[in-house]
C-alpha cells in the first residue's frame, strides 16, 4: 500500500510519561513518525531518548500516554508485540554473538525450521535478497566476529528487516563509524526509505541531523523542547535547543606561540594485546603552547600509541623523549612525576575506579604525595578539601565528594577525570578521546580547559575519532593510519576533504608531499 | 566511610514527631551486616528443619548447642580458643580479596606455617632465649612459612598470569603430603619425635610458648590477643595507607591502577605474600599456643573454613572477629547438641557450609527478605577476579 497524497502517521506516540524511581525520564511526550520520513530525535544525554524509544519497542511500559501504529491503538506488554506490529530497532551495542554466522545470528530468537533442524539455506537466500533490495551486502555465512563495525551495523539492519520490520528505530548508529561508512550508511537510510519504510533516528551529532533528518524533535530533561524543521535550523539553534541556553560552538582560540621542543617520538613501534604490531614508525615533535591532534580512523592504533607514551604499554621500538629526558623505559609513575598528564580513552577502564568515591578519584594520580598521604599514611583532611576545590572549579554534578564515581553521569565522570589531570604542573598533556558519548555543554567545557592549558604553555598531545573535534582544538594535525603519521597539516591547510581522504587512503589524492 | 543508603522512603503515618518505622527501616538498610545477619537465621531455620525431620526438636537441639559455645566460662574460653586460628586465616583470604585476588590456599599456607614455626621452635638457641625475644621468633617463623607459601602463587600469577585458584589448589596438595612425609618419616628421618607414641615433631622450647589464659578445651592462649592486634593492624593498613588504598585499587580495577601508576604484580606479589603471612602466623600461635608440636591434621579445614568467614565478614579485618568467633562457636556448642538432643555434630557443618552458601548467593537473601540490591562490592570483587586477569 503507497500512500502518495499528505504525511500519513504509520506511529504517534501522545502523552508519554515514564517514571524510575525518584527520575522522570520522559514527561508528556508527543512524536509523530509519518510514512516514509526520517524523524530525528535529538537530546543531550540523558535526555529521554533512549527511554522513550524503549517505550516504543516494548522493552518499558509507560506510566501514562498513549501510542497508535498506523491509526490503531496499540499496548505493549513485551518486545514481540512491538515485532509484530512491524517495529525494528537496532541498539547503540550490538546484540549479536561473534562466534555465530552472519545467518546464524539473524534467524537467531526466530529460528527458521525444517522439521527439527534449522533451515539455513533459506535463511541464506532471504538475507541475500534483503541484501540486494536495501544494498546491505553481507556474505550470510562470514563470522559476524570478523566483519568490521559498519558490517556489524548491516547485520542489525537485516535483523530488523528480517522480521518484516517497516518502523525501524536506530539508537546512535553513526557513533561507531568512519566517515566513510557515515555516507554508506546514509545511503542505506535513504534507500529503505525509498522502498517505503520510516524511521526514528536518534542521535546527538548535530551535522548528521541536518544532512539526513526530514523533522527534528528535540527532548531535554525528558519533555519535548521543541521540533525543527531542517530545511531552516542551524547547528546553533538546535544545540540551543538541546542544551537550552546558547552554546558557544566554535571555541576561542588564540593562535598557537609554539615554544620548545616538550615531546619528540622517533619511530616509535607499539604492539596491542595480541602481539600484532599497531604503531610502526611513529615520528612527531609537539611543543610547548600548541595542540597537536591526531586524526585517523580508530583501530590505526591510537590506542597503543597513548598507552605507549604514557609508560602503560611496552615499547617494542623507537625512543621517546620527554622535556630532554629518555622516558622510552619510564613506568607511568615517573612519566607522571616528569609533568605529564593522561586523559585516557576509555574512561571506566582506566581513568575512575568506579567504587572509589570521588574523593579518592580526584587524587587517584598523585595519593601517595604530600599532602594526601605523609610517610606511607593517608591523609582524609586534605583529600577531602583538594576533592571539594575541584568540584566546584570543574562544576561536577555530584551529590557530594563521597559518592562513589560509577553513580555519576558519563559527562560529570570524565570531567572528574579532567580535573584531576589537569591539576598540577602540567608540562605535557596526552588526551585520548576526552568527549566521547558527552553532551554538548560538556564538550564545550572540556574543550576550553584544554585550550586554556595550551595557553598557560603546556604541550597537548590530542588524540580523536571525531574529526570535528581534532579540526576545532588543533594547531597541527597529523592523519595516522596503519600506526604512522601519513601526513601534517597547519590547521589553516587542513579541510575536512583532504584529511578524510587521508584517513581513508593513507595518501593524498596527487600524492604530492608526503611529511 | 559514609553508609551510602539513605532511607528516602519515609512511613506511611508521618504524624508523630519521630518516626520509628522510619528509623527501623533506616537499620534495614545498613545492608552489609544484614545479609550475612539474615543468611546466618535462614541456615538456622532450615538447619532446624533437618533437624525436625530426623524427629528432634530443634529448639531443645539449639539450647544445647546455645549452652555447649557459652554454658559456663570454660566453655566461652574454649569457644573463644577455638575461634582463634579461623581469625587468621579469615584475614588472609580478606586480604587477598580486597586486592582482588582469591587464595583458596591457607590450608597449604597454614600447613607450611606451622611446621616452619615448629621446627625453628625446636632450634637449641631458642631454649637460651628469654620468651620475650623467643616468642616473637617463633610467630616471624610461622609468617614467613606462610608468606613463602603464598608467596609462590603471587610470583606466578604475576609473572606469568597464572590464575591463583589453580595455584593454591595445588599448593595446599603439596603442603599436605609434604608435611605428612616431614613428620611421619623415620628414615629418613627428619621432624619425627622418635619418643612420641604419635607421630608428631619434637617440644618446642618452652620459652617461645604462648602463655595460657584459661584451661579450657581447647586451651585459651595469648594467641587471641596476637589476632586482635593483627586485625586491627590490617584494617588501619587498608583503610589508611598508601600501601592499602593501592591494594585495593588493583583490587577494583587493574587497569585503573596501572594508569595511576601503581605496579600491580608488585602489589599482587606483596598482597599473595601478606596473605599466607598471616595463615602461618595463625598456625604459629597456635602451635605455639596449645600442643607445643606441630601434627599433621591438627589445621584441617581452618583454611576453607577462612574462605567463609572472609565472606562472612564481607572482607573487613574487623568484622572477622565476630564471624569467627561465630564460628568457633558452633564448633565449640556442637558436641553437647550430639550429646544431649542426639543431633550429629555434622549438621552444625551442614548449617555453616549454608550461612557461605547464602551469603555467596547473597541474590536468595535479598529476595526472600525483600532487600534492595546493591552493596557488596568486595563479594563482586571476588568473582570478577575470575574471568578478568
Amino acid at each position: 500500500m503507497t500512500v502518495v497524497d499528505g504525511p500519513t502517521p504509520v506511529l504517534e506516540v501522545h502523552g508519554i510519561t515514564k517514571t524510575f524511581p525518584g527520575v522522570i525520564a520522559n514527561e508528556d511526550v508527543d512524536l509523530v513518525l509519518n510514512q516514509g520520513e526520517i524523524h530525528c530525535l535529538l537530546g543531550e544525554n540523558g535526555a529521554g531518548k533512549s527511554t522513550l524509544m524503549n517505550v516504543v519497542f516494548g522493552l518499558y511500559q509507560p506510566d501514562h500516554g498513549s501510542m497508535k501504529v498506523r491509526g490503531r491503538e496499540v499496548v505493549f506488554s513485551d518486545v514481540n508485540d512491538a515485532i509484530a506490529e512491524g517495529i525494528g530497532m537496532v541498539h547503540q551495542h550490538f546484540q549479536l554473538i561473534p562466534v555465530f554466522t552472519v545467518a546464524e545470528n539473524v534467524i537467531l530468537g526466530d529460528e527458521l525450521t525444517k522439521g527439527a533442524l534449522l533451515d539455513i539455506a533459506e535463511a541464506r537466500r532471504r538475507i541475500r535478497e534483503l541484501g540486494d533490495r536495501y544494498g546491505l551486502r553481507v556474505d550470510p555465512d562470514a563470522k559476524v566476529g570478523d566483519l568490521s563495525v559498519g558490517e556489524q551495523q548491516r547485520v542489525e539492519l537485516i535483523k530488523a528487516l528480517f522480521r518484516e520490520a517497516d518502523i525501524l528505530i536506530l539508537d546512535e548508529p553513526t557513533a561507531v563509524l568512519t566517515p566513510g561508512e557515515v555516507d554508506d550508511f546514509f545511503e542505506v537510510v535513504r534507500n529503505l526509505i525509498a522502498q517505503g519504510k520510516s524511521i526514528i533516528f536518534i542521535t546527538h551529532k548535530l551535522r548528521e541531523v541536518l544532512a539526513v533528518a526530514d523533522r527534528i524533535t528535540v527532548l531535554r530533561g525528558g519533555k519535548v523542547a521543541g521540533t525543527a524543521d531542517p530545511s531552516s535550523a542551524t547547528q546553533q539553534t538546535l544545540a540551543n535547543l538541546m542544551v537550552g541556553r546558547d552554546v558557544v560552538f566554535q571555541v576561542e582560540k588564540p593562535p598557537a606561540t609554539p615554544g620548545d621542543t616538550v615531546l619528540r617520538v622517533r619511530d616509535l613501534r607499539v604492539e596491542d594485546d595480541r602481539g600484532v604490531l599497531m604503531v610502526n614508525g611513529f615520528s612527531v615533535e609537539v611543543r610547548r603552547g600548541e595542540i597537536y591532534g591526531v586524526a585517523g580512523v580508530e583501530g590505526n592504533g591510537q590506542r597503543e600509541l597513548v598507552e605507549a607514551l604514557a609508560g602503560m604499554r611496552h615499547k617494542v621500538g623507537g625512543t621517546v623523549e620527554i622535556l630532554g629526558s629518555d622516558a622510552t623505559k619510564m613506568t607511568p609513575r615517573k612519566i607522571t612525576e616528569l609533568g605529564v598528564a593522561h586523559i585516557p580513552e576509555d574512561r571506566n577502564k582506566h581513568g575512575l575506579v568506579g567504587s572509589y568515591s570521588i574523593a579518592d578519584n580526584m587524587v587517584l594520580n598523585r595519593y601517595n604525595r604530600p599532602p594526601f598521604a605523609r610517610r606511607g599514611i593517608r591523609a582524609a583532611g586534605p583529600i577531602d578539601a583538594e576533592a571539594t576545590r575541584l568540584v566546584e572549579e570543574f562544576d561536577v554534578r555530584t551529590p557530594g565528594i563521597h559518592v562513589p564515581a560509577e553513580t555519576l553521569s558519563g559527562g560529570n565522570q570524565q570531567k572528574v577525570i579532567v580535573a584531576r589531570e589537569l591539576t598540577g604542573d602540567v608540562q605535557l598533556l596526552l588526551v585520548a578521546q576526552p568527549t566521547r558519548g558527552l553532551d554538548v555543554g560538556s564538550i564545550e567545557f572540556i574543550h576550553k580547559q584544554i585550550i586554556a592549558l595550551r595557553d598557560a604553555g603546556a604541550a597537548v598531545f590530542l588524540v580523536s575519532a571525531e574529526l570535528d573535534e581534532i579540526m576545532s582544538l588543533s594547531d597541527r594535525i597529523g592523519v595516522l593510519y596503519r600506526g604512522r603519521i601519513v601526513g601534517t597539516y597547519d590547521i589553516a591547510d587542513a579541510t575536512r576533504e583532504r584529511l578524510g581522504y587521508l584517513m581513508a587512503t593513507g595518501s593524498e589524492p596527487d600524492a604530492e608531499d608526503v611529511a | 566511610m559514609t553508609n551510602g543508603d539513605t532511607p528516602q522512603q519515609n512511613g506511611s503515618g508521618g504524624r508523630a514527631s519521630f518516626d520509628v518505622i522510619a528509623w527501623i527501616k533506616s537499620w534495614w538498610n545498613l545492608q552489609p551486616i544484614l545479609v550475612p545477619l539474615y543468611a546466618l537465621l535462614l541456615s538456622f531455620v532450615v538447619g532446624g528443619v533437618l533437624i525436625a525431620l530426623i524427629g528432634v526438636n530443634p529448639f531443645e537441639a539449639y539450647w544445647a548447642l546455645l549452652r555447649g559455645a557459652f554454658g559456663s566460662p570454660e566453655r566461652l574460653a574454649g569457644t573463644i580458643a577455638r575461634s582463634v586460628p579461623y581469625v587468621g586465616s579469615a584475614l588472609a583470604l580478606a586480604f587477598a580479596f580486597r586486592a582482588g585476588l582469591f587464595n583458596i590456599g591457607a590450608e597449604g599456607q597454614l600447613l607450611a606455617g606451622g611446621i616452619t614455626a615448629a621446627w625453628v621452635g625446636t632450634w637449641s638457641f631458642m631454649f637460651d632465649l628469654p620468651g620475650i625475644l623467643a616468642v616473637p621468633i617463633i610467630l616471624l617463623a610461622g609468617f614467613v612459612g606462610g608468606a613463602m607459601w603464598g608467596g609462590i602463587p603471587g610470583v606466578l600469577r604475576a609473572r606469568t598470569g597464572a590464575h591463583e585458584v589453580i595455584t593454591t589448589i595445588m599448593l595446599n596438595s603439596i603442603a599436605l603430603f609434604m608435611s605428612r612425609w616431614l613428620v611421619n618419616s623415620t628414615d629418613p628421618l627428619i621432624l619425627r619425635d622418635t619418643t612420641a607414641s604419635v607421630p608428631r615433631t619434637e617440644l618446642i622450647s618452652p620459652t617461645a610458648r604462648l602463655g595460657e589464659l584459661a584451661d579450657s578445651q581447647p586451651p585459651l592462649h595469648l594467641g587471641v590477643f596476637v589476632m586482635i592486634i593483627l586485625c586491627v593492624v590490617v584494617w588501619f593498613v587498608l583503610a589508611r595507607t598508601t600501601f592499602g588504598f593501592e591494594t585495593i585499587t588493583v583490587g577494583s580495577n587493574p587497569h585503573a591502577a596501572h594508569y595511576a601508576g601503581i605496579s600491580v604484580s608488585k602489589i599482587i606479589i606483596l598482597a599473595m605474600l601478606f596473605s599466607g603471612g598471616f595463615a602461618g602466623l595463625a598456625a604459629a600461635s597456635e602451635v605455639a599456643g596449645t600442643s607445643g608440636f606441630f601434627q599433621p591434621g591438627t589445621f584441617a579445614f581452618i583454611g576453607f573454613d577462612g574462605i567463609a568467614i572472609a565472606l562472612l565478614a564481607r572482607a573487613n579485618p574487623i568484622a572477622i572477629l565476630p564471624a569467627a568467633f561465630l564460628w568457633g562457636a558452633l564448633l565449640k556448642g556442637a558436641p553437647l547438641m550430639q550429646q544431649e538432643a542426639d543431633v550429629s555434630i555434622d549438621v552444625v557443618r551442614i548449617i555453616q557450609s549454608m550461612v557461605l552458601l547464602f551469603v555467596a548467593a547473597d541474590a536468595i537473601v535479598r529476595y526472600l527478605f525483600r532487600m534492595k540490591g546493591d552493596g557488596g562490592h568486595h563479594i563482586a570483587t571476588t568473582s570478577t577476579s575470575w574471568g578478568s586477569t
